[in-house]
């Protein structure tokens, strides 16, 4: 049996889909909603690096460059984060509860 | 066949682990099966040959950033019974605008390798994977890593921006004020006749 590059996008692809689904589903709790943004961002890191790990070397373009990109993702993820769990302390402190559904006050 | 063993191992932890972040009753569950996620992902990475960006995955999420996100559901006092009540509502349009998805991107992906099975390509045995990172990452890519460093910096400031509060209230030590004192204002000599006392 032998492993290609479609495998890895496939768990890659059903990575994504789990991220989105569980961002549709989850309408009280914005912490899962951030731990599906890290999982959608891992299924594009796993792209990446699954693309970047199958590619034939051509001339002016080094494979290495998506496991590059892959550690930009990782680091703007890291950021995301932070700052985002940082937002839902403050709005936790401030209301008592961190329901999705409350989060609409201006009805925008 | 024993990376194939593996590669299925890897990738049904992590599909399976990634669900259970979606279905799980617990947010301190939910995070635990995150760090399986990673953990499994890092193994598939390194089974593709890529180990610096693997053993930077498991730095950086297993280490950091689920802590993180352990840390915040821990501190944060939430109702665990009423967290899922909405499950149940958006679980139809949920399933079909993943399930769309879903086969969109296999259905892509099925056209556009149809017949070929791509492994991986050897790279060159003398350079490791980290020298070849390094090597283009600090020369052609130099000034975006600086900038991945400064979107961090920003990233620090901002969550302590965001949760420092100032407690009324409480009494804490001034520096300014206490060194700005001079003796005039802060030793008094009073000279006391014996017997009388201070007035």
């Amino acid at each position: 049996m032998l492993i290609g590059l479609h495998h890895y996008l496939i768990v890659a692809a059903i990575l994504f889909t789990i991220g989105v689904f569980g961002i549709f589903v989850n309408r009280k709790n914005v912490i899962i909603i951030l731990m599906c943004v890290e999982l959608i961002l891992l299924a594009v890191n796993i792209n990446f690096v699954a693309f970047s790990t199958h590619m034939e070397p051509v001339a002016g373009a080094d494979p290495i460059v998506g496991q590059i990109f892959a550690l930009f993702i990782l680091t703007v993820a890291a950021a995301e984060a932070a700052v985002g769990l940082a937002i839902l302390v403050v709005y936790f402190r401030n209301r008592g509860n961190i329901a999705v559904e409350n989060i609409d006050l201006m009805k925008g | 066949m024993l990376i194939a063993i593996t590669f299925y191992l890897m990738a049904f932890t992590a599909i399976a682990s990634a669900f259970m972040v979606v279905a799980s009753r617990n947010p301190v569950h939910s995070v635990l099966f995150l760090i399986l996620t990673f953990f499994s992902a890092a193994g598939l990475f390194i089974l593709m040959g890529a180990e610096f960006i693997a053993l930077l995955l498991v730095m950086v999420y297993v280490g950091a950033v689920a802590v993180l996100f352990l840390f915040v559901v821990m501190m944060l006092d939430v109702d665990f019974v009423e967290l899922k009540q909405g499950f149940l509502t958006y679980i139809g349009p949920g399933m079909l605008v993943a399930g769309i998805l879903l086969a969109e991107m296999i259905l892509v992906g099925a056209a556009y390798f149809a017949g070929e099975t791509k492994t991986v390509v050897p790279t060159d045995p003398n350079t490791s994977n980290l020298e070849a990172f390094g090597d283009v990452l600090y020369t052609q890519y130099a000034g975006a890593f600086e900038a991945a460093g400064l979107v961090l910096l920003v990233a620090l400031v901002g969550a302590v921006v965001l949760t420092l509060r100032e407690r009324k209230g409480v009494r804490t030590q001034d520096a300014v004020k206490q060194m700005s004192r001079t003796r005039e204002e802060g030793v008094e000599l009073v000279d006391i006749d014996p017997g009388q006392g201070l007035g």
